[in-house]
């Protein structure tokens, strides 16, 4: 391979490794690369002795782990909502499907160390009684799904998933699943229903995955980097990784930090390091420019300007009080030259393109928010656009089966609410206050 | 119509499903089916729902719903630029016109010779390596500049 397609990596020692532990090997996503930190160690000794389902629940509960997709709910809640007695197959599912702008952390969980995934999810398997597993992976990292293929067939040979794993009755099969191109597969009943091979169109819940979930039997879903936190907090017990973070939000956290820093990437840090360290690391905003702005969370998650987020934390509370949130932990940096306005249109098409069209207020909806600030970008903005712009994101919000009505709502409100000034500019004069240019 | 190659591997696509649930299969089995093909006539996308035994139109709602696929012939290179905010704020806009400029196309276009087809893509979770394009669904190029597209554009002649 040509050396244009090598991904560079920068590694700070600030960072607190548990998901990409592996990483500082020749080979980190072999099987042998995981032996050596002692890689599925916890799945054998669970399974031999039997350790009760509920034990191990209580663990992850201690560990204050909390869904790292985005959503934030508690991991070791979750896991009690399956059914404990189920006559019937059970499914575990992983969600890889990132594509909401900004994120990419779990790419590098699978392609640097795809084992850990696999184990916590044998050990999900296990507690949850659950004899299938899918990991979705989205379309477009190919050469990052053949890799975890390979550990797929690595874990096979070597027995850790499969049929009477370690000579018990415990069986596991453990199957990757690639999407297609669609940000909608990364809500969880739509990438059921993907995986199904149908239209990723989220499903209207209660009934809720863990009762009706894959071919709709009860399934548990999990982000990759949660069930990769898994294997580490079985080893050192759910409190030493709640000590990793700060109350409310355990652990390490795997950001992904991209746009106009000196070093974007993945770091993997403990919860609660302050926003201007987690930006010194990646650093520091790029070509000695001014911090505007920050996404810290990922689109979805409200945009923040730089006074705003350089006092803040970077875990669950402290982003909330600062008035954004955690989100998938997708930080997007953008310096005193960013123009909001234009920068807006692009989210807004985004959502505009990625809405599945099953709910009438988001397909018609993002329709209407793309073209309004797109008509500003052109110059032909009115004066009454942004409450127009209001109007219809509040009235999207809250109305559709799934999040990503909410989703398209967030950057129009908290741009605008934010930047009104750089918008109000651009509708009077037909330019960008930043570029002093139009479209 | 597929090659014995491309039914081996919808085949072993197919042992990751319950034997009456061949539907799951059809996401990579018109992966295949277009790998093979180059895109997705509606001859082929019939051909793999007769395969899978799901209605026809089963599959064309899968092949037109994800963005991947290709419904109309395409080039022998696709290349897809992602041109979403953390790529836009990494100047994918001068990689685009850089690209257009050296293949005189414009987006959903494909120069005469049929060699390659330009398009434009949401976001592909490569963030960190902005700007950055696919090509054919496949190979990754990350850290894009305009010398490293030209000798992309170069080993692709």
């Amino acid at each position: 391979m040509a050396a244009f397609d090598t991904p560079v990596q920068h590694r700070s020692d600030k960072e607190a490794l548990v998901c990409l532990r592996t990483l500082g090997q020749p080979d980190p996503a072999s099987l042998q690369a995981y032996l050596n930190v002692g890689g599925y160690k916890q799945l054998q000794r669970l399974v031999q002795d039997k350790v009760k389902a509920t034990d191990v629940i209580t663990q992850v509960k201690l560990s204050g782990l909390r869904g790292r997709g985005g959503a934030g709910f508690p991991t070791g809640l979750k896991w009690s909502f399956m059914p404990r007695y189920y006559d019937g197959t059970k499914y575990l599912v992983c969600n890889t499907d990132e594509g909401e702008p900004g994120t990419f952390k779990d790419r590098d969980i699978i392609r640097y160390n795809p084992h850990q995934l696999i184990e916590g999810m044998a050990i999900a398997a296990y507690t949850l009684g659950a004899r299938v597993g899918y990991n979705y992976i989205h379309g477009e990292i190919w050469q990052d799904y053949e890799i975890f293929e390979r550990a797929l067939d690595e874990a096979r040979a070597a027995g850790f998933i499969g049929e009477n794993l370690f000579n018990t009755t415990f069986s596991f099969d453990l199957y990757a699943v690639h999407g297609y191109g669609a940000y909608i597969c990364g809500e969880e009943t739509a990438l059921i229903e993907s995986i199904e091979g149908k239209k990723g169109q989220p499903r209207f819940k209660p009934p809720f995955p863990a009762s009706y979930g894959v071919f709709g039997k009860p399934t548990n879903v999990n982000n990759t980097e949660s069930y990769t936190s898994i294997p580490w907090i079985l080893e050192h017990g759910g409190d030493a990784f709640q000590a990793l973070g700060v109350p409310n939000s355990g652990g390490t956290k795997l950001f992904s930090v991209s746009g106009h820093v000196e070093r974007p990437g993945n770091y993997e840090v403990r919860m609660g390091m302050p926003f201007t360290e987690l930006l010194d690391i990646a650093g520091g905003v790029w070509k000695g420019r001014q911090l505007k702005a920050v996404i810290p969370g990922g689109p979805s998650t409200a945009v923040m300007p730089a006074a705003a987020i350089m006092g803040a934390t970077m875990d669950y509370d402290g982003l909330s009080k600062a008035g954004s949130s955690l989100g998938a932990g997708s930080m997007i940096v953008m310096d005193e030259t960013t123009c909001m306005v234009k920068t807006l249109k692009r989210l807004s098409y985004f959502f505009y393109e990625e809405s599945c069209g099953q709910c009438t207020p988001c397909r018609e909806g993002t329709g209407w928010l793309y073209r309004v600030v797109k008509r500003i970008v052109e110059g032909e903005g009115r004066m009454g656009d942004l409450d127009l712009l209001t109007d219809v994101s509040s009235n999207i919000s809250g109305r559709t089966i799934c999040a990503l009505g909410d989703a398209a709502a967030t950057p129009v409100l908290s741009f605008i609410k934010h930047f009104r000034p750089e918008f109000e500019y651009y509708i009077q004069h037909g330019k960008s206050m930043v570029t002093g240019k139009a479209e | 119509m597929l090659s014995q190659e491309s039914l081996a591997k919808i085949d072993r696509e197919l042992t990751k499903y319950p034997a009456d649930h061949r539907q799951a299969a059809v996401m990579s089995a018109l992966r295949i089916a277009q790998d093979e093909k180059g895109w997705l006539s509606k001859d082929t996308v019939a051909f793999v729902a007769e395969y899978l035994g799901i209605p026809p139109i089963a599959a064309l709602e899968v092949a037109s719903f994800y963005n991947m696929y290709e419904l109309e012939p395409v080039g022998q290179y696709k290349i897809t630029v992602c041109t979403n905010i953390s790529c836009m704020l990494r100047d994918s806009d001068v990689i685009v016109d850089h690209l257009q400029e050296r293949l005189g196309i414009g987006f959903n276009e494909t120069t005469p010779d049929g060699k390659f087809t330009l398009k434009e893509g949401e976001c592909m979770g490569c963030c960190g390596g902005a700007p950055l394009f696919h090509i054919n669904n496949k190979r990754m190029c990350e850290f894009l500049t305009k010398e490293k597209v030209d000798a992309i554009l170069e080993e692709l002649k």
